[in-house]
């Protein structure tokens, strides 16, 4: 990875004997990124910690007082918030890792000439650039339909009138959910991969199969031991994206039939029940733990980026 | 055997391609057409879904909500860039001390989920009187975009020389020059990957402009969702509208397939 | 970094295109705004397909009538209702006009959230309150009696069929069915026509969608969410039988993909000549006899199947309520005014097709020779619905609030789409009913808990 170069020695760059003014105006271009990033990321949770500590159902305005630690063990004892992390951490483990693996091979095919390689290859990023909500509105609808979606269309075209209909969102709900995702990721795995394929030094490769290693044992010791740190990184990346995902939950399936993740049962707490005080309840928690799977996922990136932060 | 491969990537690229080929040969079709079962591919192509999209039977446009995407993301893009680019400086070129930790503070936020935020933003905004304002979403945006803007800055910037910024510093030039004259050439295709991932992923966004916007102030994926009926209809509207609002991403996409990649990894893979 | 040059020359070009195309959309975007000065209002609405036409006709009519600008946000049934909630709980007055069902009426107007329209409609005598069916005028009363919404259309329920297909098979429609007879004439109409299936109930999750219908179903078996001093009672007695019923009818002769079918599925299976009979909304009719349906003519309509109770059609209302916070009172009341009378009635009658009026919630409507001809298959059937559906007492008990098919509570919302994603899986085949019910019980038990 080119970043991974050690640039310019630092002390060239550092003046030890720099006064505060001095250390004040290095900060100074850092502080506007951080003063925005902390009161419009960070202040809000602080809102949110107090709001969870109230009773607040908007559809009661009558009803508004302290709660105490009541939220927390109405949140705690929710089978369907637990329910939801489950889901969450399946969806984000399944979509990451099918798509890395099919990104993978895609872009194994795509390292080598053949004709129409760069059309191939803008065709295969389109998936990634149609905005998300579109894509889980054209999966929901124009292809799993049962009653006109194409996967049916085609089955009727091809079976006749006695065609079996499978009602693909009811009878496999999260692979639906997650059949739409993969379908978005895999472009960006791919590409990242592609990258890093494409940064092999072509030398050693050379030297390996002058040896005599054929192409099995060139990608098993050679190219996946260089792309370790491209796979690391799209899995991290995809994590934190998909971690997030609101837009294909809510769209296909609208949390029914067991896809309901952690975004979409918070949003649905604070948006559909309108109880304040359980959402932003429900809310710490998830932000406590995201804390503890951070700081897990953190050390990944640490290691990714391991030379440049010394 | 290589032509072999070559066949199966063609294959592979199709399938990928193909439910968005779908999507736009649906949109050409009637609502009718598009609600039949096997499709019927040899229907007459028709403009209706596009005509219903710009509002021919409802005399809703849907400009105002392009226009507030568009002014949300590119605005929101511009303000990241800025911001990224002085954070870079301080975090890449003339580090502050205990740089690595400010870096990985920025990253940290972007690992809490922002639907936690949701309510007490919605409660705020409500008493400062910024509901339904596109300001709002230019404020939100910034903030969203920022953690990943400033990775990717710090990285591209550390590409630039310290020589080049020696000699400026003897010649007595000011932060603003220094970043204008000296800096920003060499991390151009930085900042343009930067606005690139920025752009696409204010955009995008749907979830905050829901909750937040309203009359005045709605984006392109809230008035897509708004095609959904539960009486009638509504496939190939919402194909059409899926098509006009992907359009922009799209092109641009296509336009910087390389930068998309850099953006996307943070500028860790050039 | 090869190539670097060229690449970024090529995306400086494009971003500074994007950026050429946005200004020049916002140079043209001053006049899409529309709420700076002059009068004007915001209204959000649901989008069915009569609030389309009303959006259509809003400009050149009321716009032009009135000089009031009227800015419509229309979004799906679920978004719209959260969406109006939001606003309405925080008074935070972005809309000044709403489409609210009978069920919100009640809450939202002893939470204080909406404008009595008492005083509006003593001013305004060309309204014609007394018009507005009886049923209709009492589901928007508040519990202090006054006047809080004013219906735009309104619906029951009723089982439509397909009257050829009947006469194929040498079957008889009761003229009063009941739910028995209905599963025989689903079993028996199954087949019918290649890929035809029996019938077509809602098995969609949503409180609106699959709750709707088969809570009436279960008033009629006997059962009820809560009894009158709040005791749950989803798992046992009516509410069980009732459900078993519902699900094993729909996946033994239900439409293909049940369990994601709601009024727009079964809509379009009706139309298509997938199912033979299709239990739902009066205002389905109007889209099934319209023009260029294929069934048009084709189908007939009796009242809602019955089983232990007189009758059991669904009583709902789209209608108009003004928020409290709203600043434009006056104006969202003169829009009301136009949209929910008669006048609006012909205006679409006349311009638009009698068959698109927004009916069932005037007398005057039922009365009408051009309504009554274009809609000749079902206006009685419909006006009987209507009427004779009973809120105050829809079931063989005596109930804690008002509301046919839903319990007119706010947590209904939220425990209605809980128990039907539950009862989804169990028509999905991915569940039992008794176990579905087991889990919804605990969940009508912690919301009745609240009432105790």
């Amino acid at each position: 990875m080119s970043t991974v170069t050690v640039s310019a020695p630092q002390t060239l760059r550092r003046n030890r004997s720099a006064p505060r003014v001095r250390a004040w105006a290095r900060r100074g271009p850092l502080l506007p990124a951080l003063l925005f990033t902390i009161v419009v990321t960070q202040l809000p949770f602080v809102a949110t910690l107090v709001i969870s500590f109230l009773d607040w159902n908007a559809l009661y305005p009558d009803r508004r007082g302290f709660a105490g630690l009541g939220n927390y063990s109405a949140v705690l004892t929710d089978p369907a918030l637990r329910a939801s992390i489950g889901t969450t951490a399946l969806l984000t483990v399944s979509v990451v890792l099918v798509s890395l693996v099919l990104g993978l091979g895609i872009a194994l095919l795509l390292n080598r000439a053949f004709l129409g390689r760069g059309i191939v290859r803008t065709m295969l990023i389109a998936p990634f650039l149609v905005v998300p909500v579109a894509a889980a509105l054209l999966w929901k609808h124009a292809l799993y339909n049962p009653e006109y979606g194409l996967f049916n269309g085609i089955l009727s075209a091809v079976g006749g009138s006695h065609a079996p209909q499978p009602d693909w969102i009811s009878t496999m709900p999260t692979a639906a959910v997650v059949a739409a995702l993969v379908w978005q990721w895999t472009p960006f795995m791919m590409l990242i991969l592609l990258a890093g394929l494409q940064s092999r030094p072509p030398d050693v490769i050379e030297a390996a199969t002058v040896d005599g290693a054929g192409p099995f044992a060139v990608f098993r010791y050679i190219t996946l031991p260089h792309l370790r740190q491209y796979l690391e990184l799209g899995g991290l990346l995809g994590c934190i994206y998909i971690v997030q995902n609101f837009d294909a939950v809510f769209t296909i399936t609208s949390g029914g039939l067991g896809t309901a993740n952690l975004p979409y049962t918070i949003y649905e707490t604070f948006y559909q029940a309108h109880d304040y005080g359980r959402a932003s309840a429900a809310g710490v928690v998830v932000v406590v733990a995201s804390i503890v799977v951070a700081t897990f996922a953190l050390r990944v990136v640490s290691s990714l980026f391991r030379q440049e932060a010394r | 055997m290589r032509r072999i491969l070559g066949v199966v990537a063609w294959l592979v690229g199709i399938a990928f391609f193909f439910p968005v080929a779908w999507m736009v040969f649906t949109s050409l079709h009637s609502e009718q057409a598009a609600a039949t079962n096997p499709p019927d591919v040899t229907a007459p192509l028709t403009l209706d879904g596009y005509r219903e999209f710009f509002g021919a039977s409802t005399g809703a446009s849907p400009w105002p909500y392009l226009i507030n995407s568009a002014t949300a993301s590119l605005v929101s893009t511009l303000l990241v860039v800025i911001l990224a680019m002085l954070a870079g400086y301080a975090l890449a070129i003339r580090p502050v001390r205990r740089w690595t930790d400010a870096l990985f503070f920025f990253l940290s936020t972007k690992m809490l989920p922002a639907v936690a935020g949701l309510l007490p933003i919605y409660l705020i905004s409500q008493r400062i009187g910024l509901l339904d304002n596109v300001w709002l979403m230019v404020v939100l945006y910034t903030a969203m975009n920022l953690p990943i803007a400033v990775w990717m800055m710090h990285s591209f910037l550390r590409e630039v020389p310290v020589a080049i910024l020696e000699a400026a510093a003897l010649d007595g030039a000011r932060l603003p020059t220094v970043l204008r004259r000296v800096i920003l050439p060499v991390a151009a295709p930085g900042v343009a990957a930067t606005a690139l991932i920025c752009f696409i992923f204010s955009w995008n966004e749907m979830l905050f402009a829901r909750v937040l916007t309203g009359v005045v102030a709605g984006t392109a994926p809230v008035f897509l969702t708004s095609f959904v009926t539960s009486q009638g209809l509504f496939l190939s509207k919402v194909c059409a509208a899926a098509t006009v609002i992907s359009v922009p991403v799209l092109a641009a996409g296509f336009a910087a397939q390389n930068k998309l990649v850099q953006g996307l990894s943070l500028g860790a893979v050039k | 970094m090869p190539n670097l040059r060229v690449r970024s020359g090529r995306l400086a070009a494009a971003v500074l295109a994007a950026g050429c195309a946005a200004g020049v959309l916002t140079g043209c975007g001053g006049a899409g705004g529309g709420s700076a000065g002059g009068h004007s209002i915001n209204v959000l609405m649901v989008n069915n397909p009569q609030m389309v036409d009303l959006q259509k006709l809003t400009a050149k009519h009321f716009t032009k009538q009135t000089g009031i600008t009227v800015n419509f946000t229309v979004l799906p049934e679920n978004d719209v209702r959260d969406k109006i909630t939001q606003d309405f709980s925080s008074q935070a007055g972005r809309y000044d006009v709403a489409s609210i069902s009978n069920f919100e009426v009640p809450f939202y107007a002893k939470n204080g959230w909406l404008d009595a329209m008492d005083p509006f409609l003593a001013k305004d005598s060309g309204f014609d309150q007394h018009d507005v069916l009886p049923t209709m005028r009492q589901s928007l009363t508040g519990a202090d009696g006054k006047v809080y919404g004013e219906p735009f259309y309104g619906e029951s329920s009723f089982l439509m069929y397909r009257k050829d297909v009947f006469a194929a098979k040498h079957l008889t429609m009761p003229a009063k069915p009941t739910w028995q007879q209905v599963a025989d004439l689903a079993a028996k109409a199954d087949g019918a026509k290649p890929g035809m299936r029996g019938i077509c109930l809602r098995g969609q999750p949503g409180w609106g969608e699959m709750i709707a219908p088969l809570t009436t179903v279960v008033n009629t078996f006997g059962g009820t969410w809560f009894t009158k001093d709040w005791q749950a009672q989803v798992d046992s007695g009516g509410f069980k039988q009732a459900t078993q019923f519902y699900v094993d009818l729909v996946r033994r002769h239900g439409e293909a993909g049940a369990a994601q079918s709601g009024f727009t599925e079964c809509l379009n299976g009706m139309e298509q000549g997938k199912v033979a009979m299709w239990y739902d909304a009066t205002s389905a009719a109007g889209s099934l006899e319209g023009q260029g349906s294929p069934v048009a003519g084709k189908v007939g309509y009796v009242p809602a199947p019955v089983t232990r109770t007189d009758s059991s059609g669904w009583l709902y209302t789209w209608a108009w309520g003004i928020q409290k916070a709203s600043r434009h009172a006056d104006d969202a009341w003169k829009f009301v005014s136009w949209a929910s009378s008669a006048g609006y009635e012909k205006l679409v009658g006349s311009t638009l097709g009698w068959a698109r009026v927004p009916a069932g919630k005037r007398a005057s409507t039922y009365a009408n020779p051009d309504y009554q001809k274009a809609s000749a298959a079902f206006y009685r059937a419909t006006q009987t619905a209507i009427t004779t559906a009973d809120p105050a007492n829809p079931g063989v008990q005596p109930r804690p609030t008002p509301g046919i098919q839903f319990v007119d509570i706010p947590e209904f919302t939220d425990l209605g789409t809980q128990v039907s994603q539950q009862l989804s899986g169990a028509i999905a085949g991915r569940t039992s009913v008794p176990a579905a019910l087991r889990a919804s019980q605990r969940l009508a038990d912690a919301v009745a808990k609240k009432y105790r």
